[in-house]
């Protein structure tokens, strides 16, 4: 994937850069990155087409994320796509949890009727309704893999499909860099400017 | 790329493990014209590998299924089975983690880079005898270290400060490079510790601060602890050792070789190894001595595997001691959030350290001591799915989220590494009836602290809360302390002495029973020191080499040099 050329590039670098000034590594580095970083996001978000879940249970399961990671001021689990990655980890590294979602969307709708009867949908509830649901199944296995596969998929590299934008990671306040300059924080910062 | 040299033609010396040890062992034996195969049972990645992908990395502590680790054993191939007491049947629990890969768990590890005091190696005669345990002075001191010490600091590139710390041994050169650049959690331990009368000072660490011997310095990408160097920068012996041994032309690191068995000959002399190979095929490896580096779990297990009607307790196991004495890595870990922003997931993890506690101190009323860090030691992951936040915070919601969002940034965690006491019931044995993947017998570890232990990690918990106190933090919390059920630092269980009836190997860690045969990594360690071993299991391993030089060139193996 993209991240193994990333490693290459940077040994790349590293090799090219033995005849090179350090200033020319500092002056140029973060436009090189950048310009990776972009050419890697583009293709990132590129189209994804469901392989796993139907429309109607990615809306479901979207929704459930929805209040794991809110949308509030600021984005959440929906602007972050996590339902992609969620679809993905299924199709790949987590298929033996296919049934848990299967079984727990089943489940899911039916819980709906009980609760709010005359509503099918969980993505048709309110959202007060919808905290209401979700914490009475909060100690469910259906809840609690959504609840993981949300976070990870939030914070995850983007390259698993979720954390659009990285929208996850500038939430938390991360940047995924291959390099980093002191001061890194505002304690260093200041101490730093009490030694000069 | 090293040579490739014949299976059935015997190399001089066959090295078992690429670790910390196996690789200084192979340099400085193929540098001194021997010809070394090492098998490795991991593979053998590189630089370009090494990726800032949390989920493929670790996905250990996420969820074991997720795929094979990348750095570190697999217990769905390698499980292993736990229990207190010698009492108990041992129950499958993953208990002993170690770096699976060319470079061992120097690929992966901090780069704490603490040598022992001279306290560390005579302290059953400072302290006294502690019953119920294995407490002993060593076969060897630190003045007989010193040189190797200065050696691994000056071959591998550890950065650090000499004179720093008024605890520092002596040492007869300084570092070869300057401490890194202080992160937040340096500075916050810093000033607090100074506000509690303690001397901070910075960490030695297995990281190029600067450019030094063709590799990069550290350009603080941050991920560093758990995770490969993509730069070189990490003084693991993938990075720095093992080029330098296949440079020689005369060392082949032979990856995805699986070890079964070491045999013996007529006379007791090691001959070479069983190992399995890639595609599981068993392939016979002679050689004229062994040398075993698979760390402190693997080791014995390998000579416990290795009986015969000479040795039909294990190999080197005439007086019953291996696997004895394990000592697991003991310590706590304490978090707190501060006002302003540390970012402290960029950098190196550890720039600051204390070692005023280091030594053991009657009045306490209990035998132990440590050391403490200042450090972050969360990626995104395994932060946002609790690992970093603070208890009691939601697992999820708006509430949640809150606290994903303001915490990050603000956190850091003080990390105290401290004493295990050696006791004989502790230790790695095989399982009676789990095999692995491969049908070997499992490792089967029975484990319980010493009391000393406890109250010593009850100790420097309560310490690292004191300097959270003093460092401003908003908000701190710790966990319970208790015995660990499993171990990334394994110690002690194939233990140095002069003694051939209650140690195993010598002080040049040739094994008492087989002069051919030498164990070298945190198995021949006497006492746990503060629990940060690598510095001294490298300067072991320099130290066994010389002497593994020596006897080959005066005939005592017999070699092609």
């Amino acid at each position: 994937m993209e991240s193994a050329n990333n490693g290459s590039r940077r040994q790349f670098l590293i090799r090219s850069a033995t005849g090179l000034s350090a200033a020319w590594m500092l002056a140029n580095w973060p436009a090189i990155l950048s310009a990776h970083e972009h050419a890697r996001q583009g293709a990132d978000s590129a189209n994804y087409k469901l392989e796993f879940f139907s429309g109607g249970q990615a809306k479901e399961v979207e929704a459930v994320a929805a209040q794991i990671i809110p949308s509030d001021d600021t984005p959440g689990a929906r602007e972050a796509r996590v339902v992609y990655f969620i679809d993905r980890a299924l199709t790949t590294f987590d298929r033996d949890q296919q049934s848990t979602y299967t079984n727990g969307l089943e489940e899911l709708d039916k819980t709906v009727a009980d609760m709010f009867p005359g509503k099918a949908q969980f993505s048709s509830l309110s959202n007060e309704e919808q905290i209401k649901l979700l914490t009475a199944i909060e100690k469910t296995e259906f809840f609690e893999r959504v609840r993981v596969h949300t976070i990870m998929g939030f914070v995850a590299d983007p390259s698993y499909g979720g954390n659009f934008n990285q929208i996850g990671w500038k939430l938390i306040g991360f940047e995924n860099q291959s390099m980093h300059q002191a001061p890194f924080g505002y304690y260093d910062a200041e101490a730093a400017k009490q030694n000069s | 790329m090293g040579p490739k040299f014949s299976n059935s033609t015997p190399v001089d010396f066959l090295v078992i493990g690429a670790g910390g040890a196996g690789g200084v062992v192979a340099k400085e034996l193929s540098t001194n014209g021997f010809q070394v195969v090492v098998l490795e049972q991991g593979p053998y990645l590189h630089e370009d590998d090494f990726v800032h992908d949390e989920l493929k990395t670790r996905n250990l502590y996420v969820r074991p299924t997720y795929g094979e680790p990348v750095l570190t054993n697999d217990h769905r191939k390698q499980p292993n089975t736990f229990r207190r007491s010698p009492n108990e049947t041992a129950q499958p629990q993953p208990s002993v983690l170690y770096g699976r890969v060319v470079g061992g768990g120097t690929v992966h590890f901090t780069g704490n880079y603490w040598r022992l005091h001279e306290v560390d190696f005579i302290e059953r005669s400072r302290w006294g005898e502690i019953p119920g345990t294995g407490f002993a002075d060593w076969p060897i001191t630190y003045a007989d270290l010193e040189p190797y010490y200065t050696k691994a600091e000056w071959e591998l590139g550890i950065s650090g400060q000499a004179g720093a710390s008024p605890w520092d041994p002596p040492r007869s050169k300084p570092y070869p490079l300057p401490p890194l650049p202080a992160k937040s959690s340096g500075i916050l331990l810093e000033r607090a510790g100074r506000k509690l009368g303690l001397h901070p000072f910075p960490a030695p660490l297995a990281v190029l601060s600067q450019p030094y011997k063709g590799r990069s310095g550290c350009k603080n990408c941050g991920f560093c602890e758990w995770f490969g160097c993509e730069w070189a920068a990490k003084s693991s012996s993938l990075a720095s050792v093992i080029p330098m041994a296949e440079e020689t032309g005369r060392c082949e690191i032979r990856a995805n070789s699986y070890v079964k068995r070491i045999e013996v000959d007529a006379k007791g002399r090691v001959t070479g190894a069983m190992y399995f190979d890639e595609k599981q095929n068993v392939q016979f490896q002679r050689a004229k001595a062994v040398v075993v580096c698979a760390n402190g779990s693997e080791t014995p297990r390998l000579l416990l595997l290795s009986d015969s009607k000479l040795f039909p307790h294990g190999l080197a196991n005439s007086n019953g001691m291996v696997g004895k004495f394990l000592m697991f890595d003991h310590g706590t870990v304490s978090r707190a959030l501060f006002e302003h922003p540390l970012n402290d997931y960029q950098g190196v993890q550890v720039t600051r350290i204390i070692h005023d506690f280091y030594d053991a101190d009657p009045k306490r009323g209990f035998y132990g001591g440590g050391g403490i860090d200042g450090r972050f030691d969360q990626y995104p992951i395994a932060y946002a799915l609790g690992g970093g936040l603070p208890p009691g915070t939601p697992t999820w919601g708006a509430e949640y989220k809150r606290a994903l969002r303001d915490d990050f940034s603000r956190s850091m965690a003080i990390f105290t590494h401290t004493t295990s006491l050696p006791i004989e019931t502790n230790s790695i044995s095989l399982d009676p009836t789990l095999k692995d993947a491969w049908g070997q017998p499992a490792i089967r570890v029975t484990y319980n602290s010493h009391p000393d232990d406890i109250k010593n990690m009850e100790f420097f918990r309560d310490k690292s809360m004191e300097l959270f106190d003093a460092a401003g933090a908003v908000t701190k919390w710790t966990f319970p302390v208790e015995s660990p059920k499993g171990g990334v630092h394994l110690l002690g269980t194939c233990r140095m002495g002069n003694d051939a009836k209650t140690s195993v190997v010598n002080k040049y860690n040739q094994a008492h029973d087989v002069p051919n045969l030498f164990l070298v990594d945190g198995s021949s360690m006497v006492t746990s020191g503060r629990h940060q071993p690598t510095c001294t299991i490298q300067a072991l391993a320099y130290r066994a080499a010389d002497h593994m030089t020596r006897m080959a060139k005066s005939g005592s193996i017999p070699t092609s040099v």
